[in-house]
């Protein structure tokens, strides 16, 4: 049916390329990438809701800079990341070392392990909310019983405590995360490896020093910098639990940026901060570039 | 068997009580952990209030269990609104990105046309960009649209982040297909369109499935596109929902909370029990791509 040369030209390879990626990359370049410039420029703007805004230049950077709130936003926003990638990384990587012995009923262990991280983050956030209820907080009321406490902990009323409160609720849902895909890298480890090693009288930390944890570096590369990713932009936990409270002391800098710009209306103040966390954002990616090619190297494969 | 003894590796060495030490107590530990919450989750949602809201007895279980929050959500809010949102949303936006993300990762893997390489570098880059940086310029492109508080708003932005996923995986896939089946098809004289979808496809089934089901639950879990870009009641999601519109004021409704929560879950938790194979190999496969 169809002419001789359009069937030709269809068997192109750069012509049908280009056609195959039509629909996926029209759709990223409208709504990612336009964005993303959109984003950066209305950062340099005065942008509020319901009306463009014009340029301004540095001054939303210039009062972000003097903006204490903000400040501790980046504190926090650092803090935050910074344990809770530590944590998740330690239990996780403990975690996947216990899932990878010899257990009955592997397989389900395993499925169990990874509910907190499919389960919408804002739902079981909800439930942290009330097991941190300062009045019927469960925790409080064990603690109380087991006669450690005389009266309920306010998890969420306490700056330092609202901090740690939702660390740990952060690190409940990112632990399986990171369980799981260490544990497919260290089911890739030959198991020969760890027997030569203790026929020649290494200690299972010496094992996990010198075997488990060099075989497994590249993953944990990528793994981490995508907890980091994650943790960094976090928004829904800290929404749900605090919406930056007490005293922003929870205040990460997606959730301020979200609190000017929508509910405040400062469009282009909220813009441009999250346009300060690009910076950051493209460290972690350049780090898990790194990784990734030390991985190559490491199996044999070239240099690129 | 020999697989299975080789696995195992040198820990059959271990004395009983010296494991229970070093492994059952610690997992038993991580276990209770990491599933109370969910034990906490539906005990509550069955609670009738008056017990919620008493300091005596035993927290840790329910005496007279009831259905009334589940009947408040259902039929004094717009809960089962919310829930046909999501639905249609996640799959919606679930069958774009994976029909689009066919056709990409196809061809950047496979046709290697001129520029390949540099686009699956973009595509991983894509991957990498947080809705957290994007929303407040697509709110204001939305606007423009005039698609504000409609489902296509979200439709549409998902892909942002479902699109790159699924390319990401799919290439993975199809990488591990032979070119040899190609080219015989090709010698044959199959066009492109007929080696993709009889012989490259019906390959990448498991993919596909990881693929769609991770990209399903992403949507199910999207919260601060959601938030932002929807304001109407009966045109929320389960998440900005239940969050949004449960609470009134200083007074939390724990019970409808909690019941809210575990339904919203459920959809999720279900499929995921059927395909847990395939969702870890779809969550593994693009961390270790």
């Amino acid at each position: 049916m169809r002419s001789q040369t359009l069937n030709r030209w269809l068997d192109n390879r750069n012509v049908l390329g280009l056609l195959f990626m039509l629909p996926a990359a029209a759709i990223l370049l409208v709504f990612l990438t336009y964005p993303l410039g959109l984003g950066v420029w209305l950062g340099f703007t005065d942008a509020k809701v319901g009306r463009g805004g014009g340029w301004i230049g540095l001054e939303n950077y210039q009062w972000l800079w003097e903006d204490s709130v903000f400040r501790l936003s980046i504190f926090n926003t650092f803090l935050y990341t910074v344990v809770a990638s530590v944590i998740k990384f330690v239990l996780g990587l403990w975690l996947a070392l216990l899932l990878n012995r010899h257990l009955p009923f592997k397989s389900f262990l395993r499925a169990i392990v990874l509910l907190p991280f499919i389960v919408p983050t804002v739902l079981s956030a909800i439930a942290f909310w009330w097991i941190y209820d300062a009045q019927f907080s469960v925790l409080s009321w064990t603690l109380v019983k087991m006669g450690l406490i005389d009266e309920y902990i306010n998890f969420l009323g306490e700056p330092n405590l609202a901090r740690a409160s939702t660390i740990a609720a952060n690190v409940w849902r990112g632990v399986p995360f990171v369980a799981i895909c260490l544990l497919a890298g260290l089911q890739t480890i030959s198991p020969a490896l760890y027997e030569a090693a203790a026929i020649d009288g290494a200690t299972p930390w010496q094992q996990f020093r010198n075997i488990t944890l060099p075989m497994l570096s590249p993953i944990i590369a990528v793994v981490m910098t995508f907890s980091v990713l994650f943790t960094f932009t976090d928004f829904q936990l800290i929404w749900v639990l605090t919406r930056g409270g007490p005293i922003n002391a929870t205040h990460l800098m997606a959730t301020l940026s979200f609190q000017r710009a929508i509910p405040g209306g400062a469009l282009g103040e909220g813009a441009a901060i999250a346009t300060a966390m690009i910076p950051f954002l493209l460290a972690a990616i350049l780090f898990s570039y790194f990784g990734l090619q030390r991985r190559k190297w490491q199996q044999g494969g070239a240099d690129k | 068997m020999a697989e299975k003894e080789q696995r195992e590796g040198m820990h059959y060495l271990e004395s009983l009580p010296r494991r229970w030490v070093t492994v059952y107590i610690p997992l038993l530990l991580f276990l209770f952990v990491l599933l109370f919450p969910f034990y906490w989750m539906g005990l509550t949602a069955f609670k009738p209030d008056a017990e919620l809201l008493s300091s005596g007895g035993n927290p840790f279980w329910v005496m007279e269990p009831t259905l009334e929050h589940f009947r408040k959500l259902f039929i004094d809010t717009s809960y089962p609104e919310w829930m046909w949102n999501t639905v249609i949303i996640s799959v919606v936006s679930t069958f774009v990105s994976l029909a689009a993300s066919v056709f990409a990762a196809y061809a950047i893997e496979r046709l290697r046309f001129k520029g390949s390489r540099q686009l699956g570098l973009a595509i991983f880059l894509a991957y990498l960009v947080p809705p957290s940086i994007l929303f407040i310029p697509l709110a204001t492109m939305v606007f423009q649209l005039g698609m504000f508080d409609s489902r296509w708003a979200l439709i549409l932005t998902y892909p942002t982040f479902l699109i790159p996923f699924c390319t990401w995986l799919l290439m993975g896939y199809f990488r591990s297909i032979p070119f040899e089946l190609e080219e015989c098809a090709l010698i044959d004289g199959a066009t492109r369109w007929q080696i993709l979808t009889r012989i490259v496809l019906p390959l990448a089934v498991p993919g596909l499935i990881s693929a769609g089901i991770f990209a399903f639950t992403l949507s199910w879990n999207e919260f601060i596109y959601a938030l932002t870009f929807i304001s109407a009641s009966e045109n929320k999601t389960v998440p900005v929902g239940v969050i949004t519109e449960l609470v009134e004021g200083d007074v939390y409704h724990w019970g409808s909370l909690m019941a809210g929560a575990l339904v919203g879950s459920l959809p999720v938790a279900v499929m995921y029990s059927f395909f847990v194979e395939y969702y870890v190999a779809g969550m593994t496969g693009a961390v270790k791509e």
